[in-house]
């Protein structure tokens, strides 16, 4: 059997038989479906940092943009939800695309200029001269689509098309010819990859999982304002859940997003006045000990971790 | 090599600079298929410049690089070797977080090799990395990762082959090897330009030289004229050696 076989197997699809049966058992389906969210884009900021090495602080921007672009379309053109959720993702990819020039920057310059970029777009979306488009600071009210259990539902599809991008990104000379450009750019090209083409596609490819993870999001919540679907706790939780885990692995940011955001509700729930300094505390012996990710502890032993 | 050869590579006049510092200031030179030419000099004579230009790494300032009769000056790099130019480095870059398999794969798959992919298997086994096949590149020797680097730039298979110190730090034993690794490629039709120090390796392989200094060439000939050249001697040894 394939490797790509074997992954999308043992690992995708328990994943996505796991998330999709979980609703019959477990009464708390808002805590279910913030838990596909993340995976969503916990994979998401794997492709574009675990793969070319650009460490997106302001992902969140796609994720906004994909729920604006969704309820736009709800508000103004009575779309229907799914193909509204398309459009959010396109709009993700739209502004993906205005902000490739970003990917001239490396390193810290990105990240902050990302994070800036997320910023410039939550204050487009939140100015009240666009009211008549955005609701601006108002927030927007989609009554007419609300439906929790359908919204939940399309959350694990498009799981299941993220951690399968990734399990192709782990199996094919694409993602090989990925990684290589985040080692080495000059050498990648040297080998014939043409470095910028495939930086633009790993970026466009994670904006339009966080616009259909957004989308999503606006679906299900129905009533938002912008603080909400631009919180910077997005990205952070994100690119930690994925780096605890381990980037450049499929199985890394599932694992990462399964123990950290479910340490996070427990302690919420049993001791949320230690909850901050437990989850700082938890983040902080990642850093220092595991900089790799928790998967780093299977490699050091020269295992494979998938 | 056989002299009425057509020139696979044409550099004519050409210049790049640095600010105010002109690394390479109207360099000239051609090499035809099958050919090895070493190109050498003093640090900073321009040596690896030239290289970086001829393989797209920087767009020259002036003066032309024709490659099989087509303008190939400030055109991206990986166009370049999908048209047939490959190299190493001075310092090898490998991928290091791959595998040295996963190394020479990337080339296979995206270098753009035209006629019958070079076999992986060969390859690791040719320049002795079969052993470290899958092991990370971060793993490998200086020597083994100068060999990936070869190795990546030969999967693509490349027509001209620009070789950037790839003798240095090698001992005896793995100079004559790689010499006659080098010998064999250039018999299948490769253009070889080889800038290196070692003049023991240089005279061993190369057909020709060019000597630079400051940018220029001073000298075009064997290597054993060269070194009977007074402004050769000059610029390696000092003046007072001239005479």
């Amino acid at each position: 059997m394939h490797n790509a076989s074997k992954h999308l197997l043992f690992i995708l699809a328990p994943l996505v038989a796991v998330f999709a049966l979980l609703p019959g058992v477990y009464q708390n389906h808002l805590l279910l479906f913030n838990f596909v969210i993340f995976l969503i884009l916990a994979q998401g900021v794997n492709i574009i940092y675990g793969f070319t090495g650009y460490l997106p602080f302001g992902y969140v921007g796609f994720f906004g943009a994909g729920a604006y672009g969704f309820a736009i379309m709800v508000m103004h053109l009575q779309t229907p939800a799914p193909l509204a959720v398309l459009v959010g993702g396109a709009v993700a990819i739209a502004l993906g695309l205005l902000l490739t020039p970003l990917l001239r920057l490396s390193g810290a310059y990105f990240a902050i200029a990302n994070l800036a970029a997320s910023l410039a777009v939550l204050h487009f979306v939140a100015n009240p001269a666009l009211e008549g488009i955005t609701k601006g600071p108002y927030g927007v009210s989609l009554t007419g689509t609300f439906n929790p259990t359908h919204a939940y539902y399309a959350a694990v599809v498009v799981m299941a098309l993220t951690v399968g991008a990734v399990v192709y990104l782990k199996n094919s000379s694409f993602g090989l010819a990925l990684q290589a450009v985040r080692e080495d750019a000059v050498s990648a090209s040297m080998a014939g990859v043409n470095i910028i083409k495939m930086r633009v596609i790993a970026w466009l490819a994670s904006a339009l999982v966080a616009g259909l993870a957004g989308g999503i999001y606006a679906w299900y919540v129905s009533v938002f304002y912008p603080d909400n679907v631009f919180s910077g706790e997005f990205s952070i939780f994100a690119i930690v859940f994925a780096l605890f885990g381990g980037v450049a692995t499929i199985t890394g940011p599932i694992v990462g997003v399964l123990i950290l955001y479910g340490i996070y509700n427990l302690i919420g729930f049993t001791t949320p006045q230690y909850f901050q300094l437990i989850y700082g505390l938890l983040i902080m012996g990642l850093v220092l000990f595991l900089p790799a990710g928790l998967v780093s502890l299977a490699t050091r032993r020269g295992w494979h971790v998938p | 090599m056989s002299p009425e050869k057509p020139p696979i590579l044409k550099v004519s006049k050409l210049v790049k600079r640095f600010g105010g510092f002109h690394a390479l200031d109207g360099l000239s030179f051609h090499v035809v298929p099958g050919e090895i030419l070493g190109l050498v000099g003093p640090n900073g004579s321009g040596k690896t410049t030239a290289i970086n230009v001829i393989s797209g790494l920087y767009a020259p300032d002036g003066g032309e690089v024709v490659f099989d009769n087509v303008s190939s000056g400030g055109v991206a790099s990986h166009k370049l070797v999908h048209r047939g130019i490959n190299r190493t480095f001075q310092v090898p870059k490998p991928f290091l977080s791959l595998t040295v398999r996963e190394n020479i794969q990337v080339a296979l798959a995206y270098g753009g090799a035209t006629g019958t992919p070079p076999s992986i298997a060969e390859l690791l086994d040719e320049y002795r990395l079969k052993e470290v096949a899958d092991r990370p590149a971060a793993d490998l020797n200086s020597a083994q990762q100068k060999m990936l680097d070869l190795t990546r730039a030969l999967a693509t298979r490349p027509r001209l082959l620009l070789l950037d110190e790839l003798a240095a730090g090698l001992n005896p034993a793995e100079l004559d090897w790689i010499a006659g690794r080098i010998k064999a490629l250039a018999a299948t039709g490769m253009a070889i330009i080889v800038v290196e120090h070692l003049m023991g390796f240089i005279e061993q392989i190369t057909d020709r030289v060019i000597v630079l200094n400051a940018g220029k060439e001073i000298f075009e000939g064997t290597l054993a004229t060269a070194v009977r050249e007074p402004q050769v001697i000059e610029v390696f040894l000092g003046g007072e050696h001239a005479h």
